[in-house]
């Protein structure tokens, strides 16, 4: 909107002077204009920035705690009068910290490629293979999305009990490895893939997995991006299920590890934010670093989902 | 034996699909039904016998307090935080697509909570709530305080507060690319012709933004049903507290069958039938609204 605007102002500017004193008028309008607009730019500014401060206040907030000691946990200073690492420290002796974030890692990352391998393979054949029962299939795994986890949880949970799943990766993991979301997601996506291309790949003697995997797959990289991003985060931070699930100590993700740290620490605050800051700095690091793919991606998958 | 080439392509297709098909009925449909199944019974997972008691677990569950009164905290996360969480988004987003510069900048700090643990923030919320913590401090120099999580009629509302903020830069995101779908040439000959900002916003962005508001409604709303996390780790002890002002029925479902004693997966199990019948009726108005705007 604002290059549009800026770009019919010019022309008028640039063809004032020969007829200067009928454009004098106009130039000194489109002068106040130009001011009017710079205020409400810095106002808008100066809003928005409050607005951040208090969007990103409490990671400040717990930061400055967890760097205070004991005695001046209750200070209201964001500088902490005598910081310390020592919660840091006390944190990362007294839980399985390493463990948990390496626990999370795996399951997220395991769970991150298998969505998105099985669920291209779904959508792609969804999308492109007309086959008997291709539309009752396509109905079923929709229908999945209106069932809420929590109504699956308790049936899960009789389930591993049966198969002798609790407390093991495979049991943290086995709900997600595929989702009915990317299904339909890559079912979009591939569904702009031209047929003829796939055409010429199979007169070119190409196997259909060759095809996917060679020729379709590199063309719809963006939403598998997306899709992978939008799983990482999900399964990363999941809460309920690996709550259930998980029975041992080291076999914690790091969500449900930092709830039973903090729950058990009784009011130290300096080691709760300790480990809020731990659990919650190497993410907000990552996403500064690719914080544009990841806003793009989420906003994808949102949206197209 | 030689396959026409179209059987062929079928053997393809069904090789493909056969993982995921089989995932999706062993782990998605089949545990679905074994839910209903389940809330016929009363089940504890110890006991040997797990008897047919027909529908008296959704007759328990009309005389249990507890109950409704988990029902009802959960609509008020919902009737309460969606809108909330919507209308601060809107204007969010209405301000930075107007800002030339530096819009990168701001939406970043506006997305930062939503990708952090809701788990590690709540957290941090329940501290800065507590009676020695940060609000309470600052409320201090104007001689106020507050009991935030601690009492009964503010807890609830503590909690959908830090919900909003941690889902905000979700919404934010959504509603700028569906500012960014609306035609410029509509908003410039409105301007052309007088229109003011406000009969802009009126008459071209809200109906232009109306798939956009559904969509961030409805996942909003079946979110905000299925809220759990932060109201384990910010209500006292856990618990939906205090005096299960902050209960929700998912919290509710979780404590009758992993917490009781014994378990009663079998009430917990009719209780996620209630559940899912709500998110299932939303969907369907979903699909409706979204049917008669594509007509």
């Amino acid at each position: 909107m604002n290059q549009s605007q800026s770009t019919l102002a010019t022309p008028g500017s640039i063809a004032a002077p020969p007829r200067a004193d009928l454009y004098a008028d106009a130039a000194a309008k489109s002068r106040a204009a130009k001011r009017k607009k710079r205020i409400v730019q810095g106002v808008l500014a100066v809003i928005l920035f409050l607005g951040g401060l208090m969007m990103i206040f409490p990671f400040v907030w717990m930061v400055a705690s967890s760097l205070k000691n004991a005695q001046d946990i209750y200070t209201l200073s964001l500088i902490p009068p005598d910081p310390t690492l020592s919660n840091y420290r006390t944190v990362l002796q007294e839980t399985s910290y390493i463990r948990w974030f390496a626990n999370s890692l795996l399951v997220a990352g395991i769970t991150t490629a298998s969505v998105a391998f099985f669920d291209s393979l779904a959508g792609y054949t969804l999308a492109k293979f007309r086959f008997p029962g291709a539309t009752l299939i396509f109905i079923l795994i929709l229908s999945t999305l209106m069932v809420p986890t929590e109504m699956l949880v308790i049936p899960w949970y009789v389930m591993s009990i049966e198969m002798s799943w609790t407390n093991s990766y495979w049991g943290i993991m086995f709900p997600g490895v595929i989702s009915a979301f990317g299904v339909f997601l890559m079912r979009q996506f591939f569904m702009g893939v031209p047929n003829d291309l796939i055409d010429a790949a199979r007169l070119d003697g190409f196997s259909e997995f060759r095809i996917f995997w060679k020729i379709a797959l590199p063309l719809v990289k963006p939403a598998v991006a997306a899709l992978c991003i939008f799983t990482f985060l999900g399964n990363w931070n999941a809460y309920i299920w690996p709550l259930i699930v998980i029975r041992s100590e080291e076999m914690r993700t790091l969500p449900v590890g930092i709830a039973f740290f903090s729950s058990e620490s009784g009011s130290a605050f300096h080691l709760i934010m300790a480990a809020a800051a731990l659990a919650t700095i190497p993410v907000i690091i990552i996403f500064l670093i690719f914080q544009r793919h990841i806003i793009k991606g989420i906003a994808l998958a949102g949206l197209k989902g | 034996m030689q396959l026409t080439l179209e059987r062929r392509r079928w053997l393809w297709a069904y090789t493909f699909i056969a993982i995921p098909l089989i995932f999706f009925l062993a782990i998605r449909i089949g545990p679905t039904l074994y839910a209903f199944w389940m809330s016929l019974h009363r089940w504890d997972p110890i006991a040997l016998d797990r008897p047919y008691i027909g529908l008296d677990n959704y007759r328990t569950m009309v005389d249990d307090a507890v109950f409704w009164k988990a029902m009802r905290n959960t609509w008020v996360y919902v009737i309460v935080g969606v809108p909330a969480g919507l209308i601060i988004s809107l204007l969010i987003a209405l301000g930075l697509q107007r800002m030339i510069r530096y819009a990168g900048f701001f939406r970043v700090l506006y997305f930062l909570p939503y990708i952090t643990s809701l788990v590690a923030v709540g957290w941090v919320w329940r501290w800065m709530y507590m009676p020695n913590g940060f609000f309470n401090e600052v409320l201090g120099w104007f001689g106020l305080s507050s009991g935030f999580l601690g009492s009964p009629g503010s807890a609830i509302y503590s909690i959908i507060a830090t919900t909003v903020w941690h889902g905000l830069g979700f919404q934010v995101v959504i509603f700028l690319a569906g500012l960014e779908s609306i035609p410029q040439d509509y908003l410039e000959a409105a301007s052309l012709d007088g229109a003011t900002g406000w009969q802009k916003f009126r008459g071209i962005i809200l109906p232009l933004l109306n798939p956009t508001i559904v969509f961030l409604v409805v996942t909003g709303v079946i979110s905000n049903l299925q809220v759990f996390t932060q109201i384990r780790n910010m209500s006292s002890a856990g618990t939906g507290g205090p005096l299960n002002s902050t209960i929700s029925v998912v919290l509710y479902v979780y404590q009758q069958a992993f917490q009781s004693l014994p378990s009663k997966m079998g009430y917990a199990s009719a209780m996620t039938v209630v559940l899912f019948a709500m998110i299932l009726v939303i969907t369907i108005i979903q699909l409706k609204v979204l049917q008669r705007d594509t007509e």
